[in-house]
């Protein structure tokens, strides 16, 4: 034990939360030779104190009035995270009260000191009783520590001597540690499908570990004919069967332990677990429930494995077959309990010895263990969970800090996040910040309306569904940026359950969501006008009309005359910044609501919800695009449809406009006009053949 | 001056200070940070603000540090006033923080002497 071997342990720290410098240090004074001193100024930082540094905390000496929160405050605190249970605490108050005073004790102080203290007592009773405490502590360890080495050194010795007999018997390794892990099982699900067979965890435990002892009586029987591959004769078999008897003999020939538990059951099971269930079994011939349930469990499970192993004289059952043999009663009877019992868990049965093995033995081992010390209240803190918890600790922190997240870690009370380290640096903000909601920084940073909705979806989470995903902007360093919030409602397990507060993380998606924005700009626009390009508008148009469906529309789709030109007397260069400012003529003549899109080359599309009649609208439009571009004259033709002459199919509007620009193409240019019937048979300008294909974007 | 002296002069318990902290030296030190303590302070501008529960701890704070270094007078006056300030403004406050006041004062005076005396 490490204390025996007197290894110099780091200096204790003492933890004093007092609102008076003064008197903070005074103690300091007093203390500061012997131990590491932390000061807190009120019982908020003392709170958060003792959150960050838990049992690293040897003794906190607490004031009683004090700001923000007082020291009953830290004490409910201490209570309610079962803090109490490992820091001691020795209030020094100028209180003298007699209900002070009580509280105080009530509220699991150790010592209650009044003003003026003396400097010597005080000394000793901090002495004391940090010394107390330490020795408690490792008094726990102690006896943890040994209760772990007793389990695990009659564990193994019991495994050794059953592995001797297996060895003698040419037999796996694994039957020992099958019929353990089988005896458990049919234990425990016995004792949850009738009470009456039910066991505490204990006595389950003690069958398991005596069940290795079943066969230790056939040490006596000769290894020709525990080896014999074929069948026995009668007398061979006559010998055989002594080793349930021989068994039983050899404890109960123990010079001691008579009355341990563990013999009592392994002496059931050595001799009665060849008995049957209707009487017909040896040595005894016992009947039904005369037969001990121990011994009952561990014969099934010797004849399970049994069939489902391999022997010197037969082949392995497949584990179908061996669970059919078992239920059509041709290896014995057994208890019709049993029996459901088998039915019920037979696919459990099997997943459980496929991954049995040493390692998950000793880890059975270790988990009883660990429940019978969870069992001890007085146990929970022991070095070993202290350890593991530190462990966990740091994996966390350092897991914490590679993976450049900002995670958190929310209380409600005392209302508190916990910052990981990168996060803290991320968003220049203390590691440890008390009471978020009122923060300035916080509210500055993430905005009050954001830390609302993000507390609200929280809160409005279940103990079924916790998981909260939030999308928002944060300031940091005076740059928006937008971050998504992944979180976890903690809730007690009583009920109703409580919000405790959450923890999750925060991650930086600005440039994800700045790429897929443009991708989405990239898909439904022209990149050389930045007008919708023809199938996005088409998706758009579509919707529109599927939305309001009694709604008045017009679709317009215009040229530009002798665009070509154009193209030909200036060079492309020029045709392209024709087409550019058309855009932007276009973009300021049409309304908030109508849609405009380059079809491709120089035709455009306009489509346009109206009231009384389409044609004002129309001409407004058609006017504005009309002018010079430098010395160039630009002149458009349009052809318009409406859904009250063709319908909302967008295919036929879109046909039939292309048809009234083509009439207006034949009849001159340099005008608009609707669709009529009289343009049923012309044919179109860009969609060559029946007008249900687009035209490529060119 | 010496420190008895200065006990004295403020009217405090020296006997009991050296027989409870044990070191003359020690009761020096912090009689000597009693200067910068800003206890005081805050009775002042709370009681000025009418924050008669920041007031009280004040009070209570100034108690404390009296009964820590025995400083008789000035821990009646804080005392009494810290009661009467538990419930809140009460008739005989003013009163009372007038006679705190005072033997503050008291206290200071003999503590500069002392540090005049024992430059630090």
């Amino acid at each position: 034990m490490s204390f025996i071997n007197g290894k110099k342990s780091p200096r204790q720290t003492i933890l004093i939360a007092d609102d008076s410098e003064m008197n903070r240090s005074i103690l300091t004074d007093m203390l500061g030779d012997e131990y590491e001193i932390m000061e807190a100024e009120n019982g908020v930082e003392a709170v958060s104190i003792l959150q960050k540094y838990g049992n690293t905390i040897s003794l906190l000496l607490l004031d009683i009035v004090m700001p923000e929160m007082d020291g009953f405050g830290v004490l409910t605190v201490m209570n309610k995270h079962r803090w109490i249970e490992d820091i001691p605490v020795i209030v020094i108050s100028a209180e003298t009260a007699s209900t002070h005073i009580e509280r105080a004790y009530e509220l699991g102080v150790t010592e209650f000191i009044s003003r003026p203290f003396d400097a010597l007592i005080l000394h000793r009773r901090v002495v004391n009783t940090i010394l107390l405490y330490a020795k408690q502590k490792r008094l726990i360890d102690l006896v943890a520590d040994q209760i772990y080495e007793k389990e695990q050194q009659s564990g193994l010795m019991v495994d050794i001597l059953s592995h001797i007999v297996e060895f003698r018997n040419g037999e796996s390794g694994m039957h020992v540690l099958h019929i353990r892990t089988l005896t458990e099982l049919f234990l425990k699900h016995l004792g949850h499908r009738d009470s009456a067979y039910q066991l505490p965890r204990s006595e389950i435990s003690l069958i398991c570990t005596a069940s290795a002892l079943h066969d230790i009586g056939k040490i006596s029987i000769p290894g020709e004919i525990l080896n014999k591959p074929g069948r026995l004769t009668d007398e061979e078999f006559e010998i055989m069967k002594k080793h349930t008897l021989v068994g039983a003999e050899m404890l109960k020939a123990l010079p001691m332990h008579q009355e341990e538990p563990l013999i009592k059951r392994a002496y059931e099971i050595c001799r009665w677990h060849h008995e049957r269930y209707d009487g017909r079994g040896y040595p005894d011939g016992l009947k039904g429930n005369e037969i001990p349930v121990s011994a009952q469990v561990v014969a099934l499970a010797d004849v399970y494995d049994a069939l489902t192993s391999e022997r010197v004289y037969k082949k392995a059952f497949s584990h179908e077959v061996a669970v059919n043999m078992i239920l059509e009663g041709k290896c014995g009877q057994f208890n019709p309990q049993l029996m459901e019992c088998l039915k019920e868990i037979e696919s459990v049965l099997k997943e459980e010895l496929r991954f049995d093995s040493d390692a998950r033995a000793s880890q059975r081992q270790m988990q009883n263990v660990a429940e019978e010390l969870l069992r001890h209240e007085e146990l929970s803190a022991s070095e070993r969970t202290l350890q593991l918890l530190e462990h966990e600790r740091m994996k966390y922190s350092f897991f914490a800090d590679m993976s450049e997240e900002i995670q958190f870690e929310y209380t409600v009370a005392p209302s508190m996040v916990t910052l990981s380290g990168y996060g803290a640096k991320k968003l220049g903000l203390d590691e440890i910040l008390m009471d978020p909601h009122n923060n300035e920084k916080v509210q500055e940073m993430m905005g009050i309306g954001t830390l609302r909705a993000i507390s609200n979806e929280l809160r409005s989470t279940t103990p079924e569904h916790p998981q909260i995903k939030y999308d928002h902007e944060i300031c940091i360093h005076g740059e928006n940026r937008w971050m998504r919030t992944v979180g976890r409602a903690m809730w007690s397990t009583d009920e109703p359950p409580r919000y405790m507060g959450a923890i999750g993380k925060t991650t930086d998606i600005h440039d994800e969501r700045t790429r897929i924005d443009a991708l989405v700009q990239m898909a439904s626009h022209d990149s050389m006008t930045g007008l919708f390009n023809h199938n996005y508008a088409k998706e758009r148009i579509k919707e529109r009309i599927g939305n309001r469906q009694t709604g008045k529309f017009a679709l317009a789709i215009f040229d530009l005359d002798h665009f070509k030109q154009a193209n030909d007397n200036y060079g492309h260069m020029f045709g392209d910044k024709v087409l550019i400012h058309m855009a932007e003529q276009l973009r300021r003549s049409i309304r908030g609501g109508d849609i405009a899109a380059r079809v491709g080359g120089d035709e455009f599309l306009i489509f346009l919800e109206y009231k009384e009649e389409a044609e004002t609208a129309i001409q407004r439009i058609f006017t504005s695009l009309e002018g010079t571009y430098e010395d160039f004259q630009i002149s458009v033709s349009m052809g318009v449809a409406r859904t009250d002459m063709v319908g909302t199919n967008y295919d036929k509007m879109f046909h039939a406009a292309d048809q009234a620009l083509y009439s207006v193409k034949r009849s001159g240019r340099g005008q608009y006009r609707f669709y009529d019937d009289t343009m049923q048979e012309m044919l179109s300008v860009i969609s060559p053949i029946d007008g249900s294909e687009e035209k490529p974007d060119n | 001056m010496t420190l008895k002296e200065c006990y004295t002069a403020l009217e405090g318990d020296y006997e009991g200070v050296l027989n409870r902290l044990r070191s003359e030296k020690m009761v020096q030190k912090f009689v000597l940070k009693f200067l910068n303590d800003k206890s005081h302070e805050l009775l002042v501008t709370s009681m000025e603000a009418g924050n008669y529960e920041e007031a009280f701890r004040a009070a209570h704070t100034i108690k404390g540090v009296c009964q820590n270094l025995s400083f008789t007078k000035l821990y009646e006056s804080s005392h009494l006033l810290t009661e009467n300030l538990r419930a809140g403004y009460g008739a005989d406050t003013d009163e009372l923080v007038q006679r705190v006041e005072a033997d503050y004062h008291q206290t200071m005076a003999a503590i500069e002497e002392l540090q005049t005396g024992n430059p630090a």
